[in-house]
């Protein structure tokens, strides 16, 4: 299916004007009060170009922080139930970088298996992500370790990668990249084989993640996560920011009369997680709450569907107030 | 293209409440939608995620048999926000249910074998399920033993049925309590469970043991039933984690390389040696 | 940097103390906690203008107070927030042994909450230039400036509780947020959800809090959320003229009765 095209710079941001006639939301990496986040814009101008990414992963786009399950009318002896279909608008995901569309792949797999979860899913079918190769990186990506790259392909529909002479690489993915690329195909030109390498960012891999994952079951008794996780203060903060984090609460919000079923982020770290109305809690150390961290993604995940639920984004590493950074940690398991 | 909401309840009708023991209570539950009933079938050890509207969801099992048709039955203890809300509820209130969920007692791979059974407290409701479902084909198996202990008298569940199952001569029960919780007029045996197992000293060949307790209980009669020669993969239990989704993607019920509300909750000895104990 | 060093790495030998806390190199220039538990090891002890994380929260943790007697490389923040975990009855009044370190490298030994209190008497420090001028400048918006002002920031909050997990003053077992029976406050980052929780943590602060910003710069989102705290406490201070941290023996002015007590909020 993939076809290598380029688009210059002045074509891209006619794009943007094609895709708003088209009636598609763009959101895009863009400075919103002295910070970068993820934001509807109109223009290419609006994105922000030097930056490494945003705090916050793009998977708000389809697993929203909060949202609504299920809402219910209650009377004596009777409830009704109404079910819930969420509002979506065709939405193109600007400038993502390969790590956080490769994201997307962990979270299709997990609202998917056995069973399909409506609400993830009419969301995510109405995102088109156009990637943007990276040409920088920082001490926190490890993207080539979790067989990622700054300028891979998977998760994206359209790929694009910049050129030394100007303009961009423009690698169409898949059918939702080349319906994306059919709305002004006049704005795409044949690629002429330059070089996808040129600008891209280094990452020099730390670990290899079969590696990591063979190592694992050896290591469940280990002290290394004691030792590890000694300066975790058992925040959301890692679980909220990844891309690749699915884990969910449910909740109730409810008067006498009506009440709604929300869902929102949870993260495994923190203690309330596993926590039993009981006063049991199965992993009551945060030795042991780092350590199913780091085996749900590398050990459990890869095993059951063929992956690491980590795409080396870093995200958890920058947001952490005590800066635990995972590369580093997984390398040290991975040499122990 | 419709999709199923995945996390909308049956609704179910309260059709019987019976106080079993402090703060413990058996609902008898019928689909309000009768379209429902007739579509619904489960299996014994599976559970289900019970809803009281305004508060939430609590997990536990099924208690009743799926020999019996049109309704279930769960028992709960009120420890938590849902489960004092469902215990406020009355005959002919309405609460949800989602499920059934989760794997089985293989029960059919039983066929023609003797089976134990060993339960303490308020864990005898999973195995309840289990022995109805025996006792209504009861040319399938041989010899069943019921070892159930619980604090005091008064903490035993499904007392009813204990009476019952003491009169029929197709069952072999015993019944313990704690030393100190029995009652001038108690009957029955006194003493912790697994000293009891051992006293019985049920035979292990052709056996399984299905055992479910607290903490406490199983630690003490697993190593027990090794000694009186069962083999891990002849010893069952069921795992009660906290959960969210029973569906496997809301990560919570995640131990080891087992989601234990789709892998679970029914595990034999032989497979939950192999997860952490992280439950 | 060294006499600190040489400090921890005597103590450690000496038995004096099990564990010293301190700050490390972490990536790219940052200090990070650290728990040295061996004279060698006390190489990895870092000291300098980067090392601005409030390192008191651990002296609660279970992890850490397992190691036995704390030594904490100190800068104000960590003296404050000692100080008010003594008046708190969090911490025995010499359970554990400050290690203040000047600008030029200089090691105090503070060994207990009143040579502490002595220490912040010559410099208590307090809210960064930056903050206080953030401060000031929120304090002359209008009300309905300020309201937007916090709406639009508090819609950014995803309710990871980095900012109560790193507060040396948020160390309850069972926090108000955890509690389901009753639901104080609504659980998910929604409007409503965020208002509540941030409301609620400020009032819990208002005459506890050190001012030292942790919370803010824990927060992943950049919500100064620190702002909301400390100006909790500041109202304190200007109405009942105490202030968190100053010292080890101080009631909570909120939950204390004093005949001379203002009672104009009792209309
Ligand atoms: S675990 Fe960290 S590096 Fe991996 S995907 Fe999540 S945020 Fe990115
Ligand atoms: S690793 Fe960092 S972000 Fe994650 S829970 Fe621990 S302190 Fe919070
Ligand atoms: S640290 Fe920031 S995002 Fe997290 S709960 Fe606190 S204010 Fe909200
Ligand atoms: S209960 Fe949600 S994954 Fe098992």
């Amino acid at each position: 299916m993939a076809t290598t095209l380029k688009i210059s710079a002045a074509s891209l941001a006619a794009l943007f004007a094609v895709l708003g006639d088209a009636g598609r939301r763009i959101l895009g990496p863009a400075e919103v009060d002295g910070r970068i986040e993820l934001k509807a814009v109109r223009t290419l101008a609006e994105v922000a170009g030097d930056q490494i990414q945003p705090v916050l992963s793009a998977k708000e786009t389809a697993f929203p922080r909060v949202e609504r399950l299920l809402s219910y009318r209650m009377a004596p002896g009777k409830v009704e139930l109404q079910d819930y279909d969420p509002e979506v608008q065709p939405t193109v995901l600007f400038g993502l970088r390969p790590c956080e569309a490769a994201g997307f792949n962990s979270l299709d797999a997990v609202f998917n298996w056995d069973t399909r979860d409506k609400f993830f899913n009419a969301r995510r079918e109405q995102l088109t992500v156009v990637g943007l190769s990276c040409t920088q990186a920082d001490d926190a990506c490890f993207c080539t370790s979790v067989g990622g790259g700054p300028g891979s392909t998977k998760g994206s529909d359209i790929l694009l990668t910049p050129l030394p002479e100007g303009g961009y690489l423009a690698e169409i993915l898949t059918e939702r990249g080349e319906a994306l690329k059919d709305l002004a195909p006049a704005l795409f030109q044949p690629a002429n084989g330059e070089d996808k390498e040129a600008m891209l960012a280094k990452v020099e891999p730390s670990f290899e993640h079969q590696g990591l994952a063979a190592k694992l079951p050896g290591l469940f008794t280990s002290d290394i996560w004691a030792e590890q996780s000694l300066r975790c203060i058992g925040c959301g903060a890692c679980a909220f920011v990844c891309p690749t984090c699915v884990c969910f609460d449910i909740q109730e919000e409810a008067d006498t009369k009506q009440g709604q079923r929300l869902r929102c982020w949870d993260s495994c770290g923190l203690r309330q997680f596993t926590l039993h109305a009981s006063g049991h809690n199965p992993r009551s150390a945060q030795s042991e709450r780092w350590r199913q961290r780091i085996y749900h993604k590398f050990g459990y995940f890869a095993e059951r569907f063929g992956g690491p639920m980590c795409v080396g984004c870093g995200k958890c590493s920058r947001a952490c107030p005590v800066d635990m950074n995972l590369k580093e940690h997984l390398t040290q398991v991975y040499e122990v | 293209m419709a999709e199923k909401n995945i996390y909308l309840p049956y609704l179910m009708r309260v059709a019987k409440v019976t106080d079993e023991a402090p703060a413990v209570k058996t609902f008898r539950l019928e689909f309000v939608n009768p379209e429902d009933a007739d579509n619904f079938d489960f299996n014994t050890g599976q559970f289900g995620l019970y809803s009281a509207f305004g508060e939430g969801e609590s997990t536990f099992c099924i208690a009743s048999s799926p020999t019996r048709k049109g309704y279930i039955e769960c028992t709960f203890r009120a420890v938590g926000r849902v489960t004092h809300a469902l215990a406020a509820k009355e005959e002919g209130d309405i609460i949800g249910f989602r499920g059934p969920y989760g794997n089985l007692f293989p029960i059919e791979e039983w066929r023609g074998k003797n089976l134990l059974f060993v339960a303490g407290g308020i864990a005898l409701p999973p195995l309840r399920s289990v022995i109805w479902n025996c006792l209504d084909q009861r040319d399938g198996f041989r010899d069943i033993t019921v070892v159930y202990g619980a604090r005091s008298v008064a903490d035993l569940v499904y007392k009813y049925e204990l009476r019952d199952w003491q009169e029929r001569a197709d069952i072999d029960l015993a019944v313990t309590v704690d030393p100190g919780g029995e009652t001038h007029d108690w009957k029955g045996k006194v003493g912790f469970v697994p000293p009891i197992v051992e006293q019985l000293a049920p035979r292990s060949e052709n056996t399984i043991a299905i055992v479910c307790g607290p903490p406490i209980m199983i630690k003490h009669t697993l190593p027990l039933l090794e000694t009186l020669g069962f083999t891990s993969d002849c010893i069952y239990t069921t795992l009660e984690n906290r959960m969210k989704c029973g569906l496997g993607k809301c990560g919570r019920c995640n131990t080891g390389r087992s989601f234990i509300c789709k892998d679970g909750p029914v595990y034999t000895l032989a497979q939950l040696q192999e997860l952490p104990a992280e439950y | 940097m060294e006499a600190l060093r040489t400090k921890a790495k005597e103590l450690l030998a000496q038995g004096e103390v099990q564990v010293v806390i301190g700050y490390e190199a972490g990536t790219a220039g940052v200090r990070r906690p650290c728990f040295v538990r061996t004279a060698e090891s006390a190489i990895r002890l870092v000291w300098d203008t980067n090392c601005i994380g409030n390192l008191a929260g651990y002296l609660t943790r279970p992890e850490i107070k397992r190691f036995g007697k704390p030594a904490i490389v100190a800068n104000n923040a960590v003296l404050r927030s000692l100080l008010q975990l003594v008046a708190e009855r969090q911490l025995q009044q010499d359970a554990v042994l400050a290690l203040a370190v000047a600008q030029d490298g200089v090691v105090t030994e503070l060994p207990t909450a009143q040579a502490v209190e002595d220490y912040l008497a010559i410099s208590p420090g307090g809210l960064s230039a930056a903050d206080r001028e953030k401060m000031e400048h929120l304090a002359q918006l209008s009300r309905e400036e300020r309201w937007t002002f916090w709406q639009r920031e508090l819609e950014r909050c995803i309710k990871c509780y980095a900012c109560r997990s790193s507060c040396p003053m948020c160390y309850c077992g069972h926090c108000t947020m955890d509690c389901n029976r009753p639901q104080w406050v609504s659980v998910p980052s929604h409007a409503l959800g965020n208002l509540e929780y941030h409301t609620v943590r400020a009032m819990h602060l208002a005459g506890r809090c050190v001012q030292c910003g942790e919370c803010g710069r824990a927060c992943p989102v950049g919500i100064p959320i620190h702002l909301l705290t400390c100006y909790a406490e500041e109202s304190v201070h200007r109405q009942f003229g105490q202030q968190a941290g100053t010292r080890a023996k101080l009631d909570y002015a909120l939950g204390a009765f004093r005949p001379d007590d203002k009672e104009s909020f009792i209309r």
